[in-house]
């Protein structure tokens, strides 16, 4: 009798303990003190680990700065490498509190997964790398040719679709990873590579022969990037968004990692409500005053981390175009910080 | 005697209905079973609240919506425009076309490399050890990428084909072969072939009756070949060749025309059936080491040749020992071919648990389906080759 009292208290036990809600994201970051954040398994720019193991990149930047803002310290996280087919099965079992890799903001990904997008922090769209050496100037001319193409994103969709508007047949080989459909590419096995653009300038710089690849100049979908975070913690949410937006109001508030220290003393009152000397936008969002200060200090406001990683600082050399602030000809415009 | 044995009484008025083991056999089992189904129950009504709270879809509705996305290799007719319970059929047919291919290559290495062994011939009994040994302790993903990625993916591209005689070409896209079109009255060539088969089975019968009758033995094997080529041979002439080749041409970027094998099902046949094929050359080697030598020297004594004494005594008191054991490398194979993700072969897993679950989201319907698929394959296997199994196994009278 004794054995089946035990299996019943385990059954009731087990069934009580899956029944309990989640707590939330924020303190659960608070208490075990790092941030679990997802990220490519290596793409240059975005995220990508260094031989020391330091992972630098845009959507790394993310991680830091939602790390700077929560705990008050942009190393304090730990990342983890995932595939396009994992990264978000990962988010919804809660293996990771927030999702940073390259990930596109589609209606469908936003409303039947789950999860929430938080922003974007860049604008990008599906691409064509070609070989030189094949004399193609247009995607047009690409008929009957093959793609290698990377399997779990959302360019598989949006090249089905360029084809099959432009009446012209291709065939379509899948690899698990970025490594690995570059590889395909390098050894003939495709034609073109398609991804988003980004990512095309960095694989390149990955071939044997840079030199020798071009990147066309149609761009065929829309593919906003952004970090995406579990649906229905709001208090979450709200700190990725708003750290997302912070960075770009740095920018246009001219707050930059070399002058927020002077700034928050004796800047505009714009720039002091950002960096927590007047207002409490920190406290509204459940953190300390100095939140964005930290972010400031520590990762820097959009165009320092834009030109560190892809821009001018870096081997990708990616002009700003769309993403650049709305005053200067691009598309980037945070909510009033107020 | 209306009075019922005094046992019976005793031990009812002895103990209540509790105290009955057999009852409380019962009690117990019942008990344990509502268990289990409560616990599962919490399990999955857990889940359905959890997915729902978090606003995760689920169903198999799904399965009616347009998947969008291209596939590089089916067997029937697939687009983009088609649904995503399409890419489940395109995904299935590709995991046994692998699978039937796999163990139909993997079975005649195995069996050709296990008789290596006992050969006289020293090289031929060393190297097939070495094949064993190589390919058994070599990991299954490592042999995929060697083949893919060491091997095929070192072929020129497609402008530098290999080619034999401007039909055959080889190159870094795949395979490509001439195709054997059929014109009007092909039909008649392949009702001929039928034919011939069934002939052929019939042959075989009246073979067996006539031995078993007379003792006389026909040469069935010799009869069998003339009836299956000289019929459709027959049968082509007489309709005057209804058919043509249909060659592969360089057009644009690729080869067209003719059949194309990709690479990665090359790959990926290789890899497991060479793998598989290793481990089946164990079993057969086990199987013929399992007949006693003096079967063989019986048989020889008897004065029956080499050729007879491996076909009427090695092979079927061997197979007794080799089939149960190629039940589960049969079914190492199929779980095996999953492996195609790692380089893109579009199986089941990589298709419908890489593709389609990524775009739709619907983790655990995707999930389940394709366990139950690949169980409802093994059990089909372990069905037949128990059939098999039952068919070999000693017959005591």
């Amino acid at each position: 009798m004794k054995f089946k009292f035990t299996l019943a208290a385990v059954i009731v036990a087990g069934a009580a303990t899956s029944l309990t809600v989640q707590a939330g994201t924020l303190e659960d970051v608070k208490s075990k003190d790092y941030l679990s954040c997802g990220v490519s398994t290596g793409l240059a720019g975005f995220s990508q680990k260094d031989e020391k193991g330091n992972w630098s990149g845009l959507d790394v930047d993310v991680c830091r700065g939602v790390a700077a803002a929560v705990l008050g310290d942009a190393s304090k996280v730990k990342y983890k490498p995932l595939t396009a087919k994992e990264r978000f099965t990962a988010l919804q079992s809660g293996e990771i509190d927030i999702l940073s890799r390259n990930t596109t903001w589609t209606q469908t990904r936003d409303t039947s997964l789950g999860l929430n997008f938080a922003g974007t922090i860049y604008y990008d769209g599906t691409g064509f790398l070609v070989r030189k050496k094949l004399g193609v100037k247009s995607a047009t001319e690409l008929d009957g040719a093959a793609a290698c193409i990377q399997a779990g994103t959302s360019t598989e969709l949006a090249i089905s679709d360029y084809f099959r508007d432009k009446k012209m047949s291709f065939k379509v080989v899948t690899f698990d990873t970025s490594d690995q459909t570059r590889s395909g590419f390098e050894s003939g096995r495709c034609d073109f590579l398609t991804s988003d653009q980004s990512q095309l300038y960095a694989l390149r710089i990955g071939l044997k022969d840079p030199a020798g690849a071009i990147v066309l100049p149609e761009v065929i979908s829309k593919e906003p990037l952004g970090p995406v975070v579990r649906q229905g913690d709001d208090a979450w949410f709200n700190i990725v968004k708003w750290v997302v937006n912070a960075s770009i109001e740095g920018e246009f508030q001219g707050v930059t990692s070399a002058n927020a220290k002077t700034l928050r003393a004796s800047g505009k009152p714009g720039q002091k409500r950002l960096l927590g000397t007047e207002g409490d936008l920190g406290m509204k969002l459940g953190l300390s005053p100095d939140w964005a200060y930290n972010i400031m200090t520590q990762v820097g406001n959009y165009a320092e981390s834009f030109e560190r990683n892809v821009g001018q600082g870096s081997p990708l050399k990616i002009k700003r175009g769309i993403n650049a602030q709305w005053n200067n000809g691009g598309i980037l415009y945070s909510p009033a910080m107020r | 005697m209306s009075v019922p044995p005094n046992y019976i009484q005793t031990s009812k008025s002895r103990g209540s209905f509790f105290n009955n083991p057999a009852n409380r056999a019962l009690i117990y089992q019942f008990l344990l079973l509502m268990g289990l189904g409560y616990f599962f129950y919490i399990i999955i009504s857990n889940t359905m609240s959890n997915m729902e709270a978090r606003g995760i879809k689920s169903g198999i509705s799904f399965l009616g919506e347009t998947a969008g996305f291209d596939i590089l290799m089916s067997l029937i007719p697939y687009d983009s425009t088609h649904t995503y319970g399409k890419t489940f059929i395109v995904g299935l047919l590709n995991t046994l076309l692998v699978s039937v291919i796999g163990i139909f290559l993997a079975t005649i290495i195995g069996f050709i490399m296990g008789v290596a062994h006992f050969s006289r011939n020293w090289l031929i009994s060393k190297s097939s050890t070495v094949f064993i040994e190589t390919f058994r302790n070599i990991p299954l993903l490592l042999q995929v990428f060697f083949w893919y990625f060491a091997v095929l993916s070192s072929l020129p591209s497609a402008r530098q084909s290999l080619s034999i005689g401007e039909a055959f070409f080889l190159n870094v896209r795949g395979l490509y072969l001439p195709h054997l079109a059929g014109d009007e009255g092909s039909v008649v060539v392949y009702g001929a072939v039928f034919i011939a088969i069934t002939s052929i089975i019939a042959l075989h019968r009246f073979a067996k009756i006539q031995q078993e009758k007379t003792g006389k033995q026909l040469p069935v094997l010799r009869l069998s070949l003339a009836i299956l080529i000289v019929l459709p041979l027959f049968a082509t002439l007489i309709m005057g060749t209804p058919f043509h080749w249909e060659l592969p041409v360089l057009k644009g970027f690729n080869y067209q025309g003719g059949t194309t094998i990709i690479p990665e099902l090359i790959a990926l046949s290789l890899a497991l059936s060479i793998y598989t094929g290793a481990f089946i050359a164990e079993a057969v080697r086990a199987g013929v080491q399992s007949v006693p030598h003096g079967q063989t020297e019986a048989a020889r004594s008897i004065g029956m040749n080499e050729k007879q004494i491996m076909k009427l005594i090695i092979v079927p008191q061997a197979m007794r020992v080799i089939s149960p054991l190629l039940n589960s490398e049969y079914q190492s194979l199929v779980k095996n071919s999953t492996l195609a993700t790692a380089i893109g072969y579009p199986d089941l897993f990589t298709v419908f648990v890489g593709t389609t679950l990524n775009q739709t989201g619907q983790a655990i319907e995707i999930v389940f389906m394709t366990m139950a698929v690949y169980f409802a394959i093994n059990m089909f296997i372990s069905v037949l080759m128990n059939l098999f199994d039952k068919k070999v196994s000693l017959i005591t009278r």
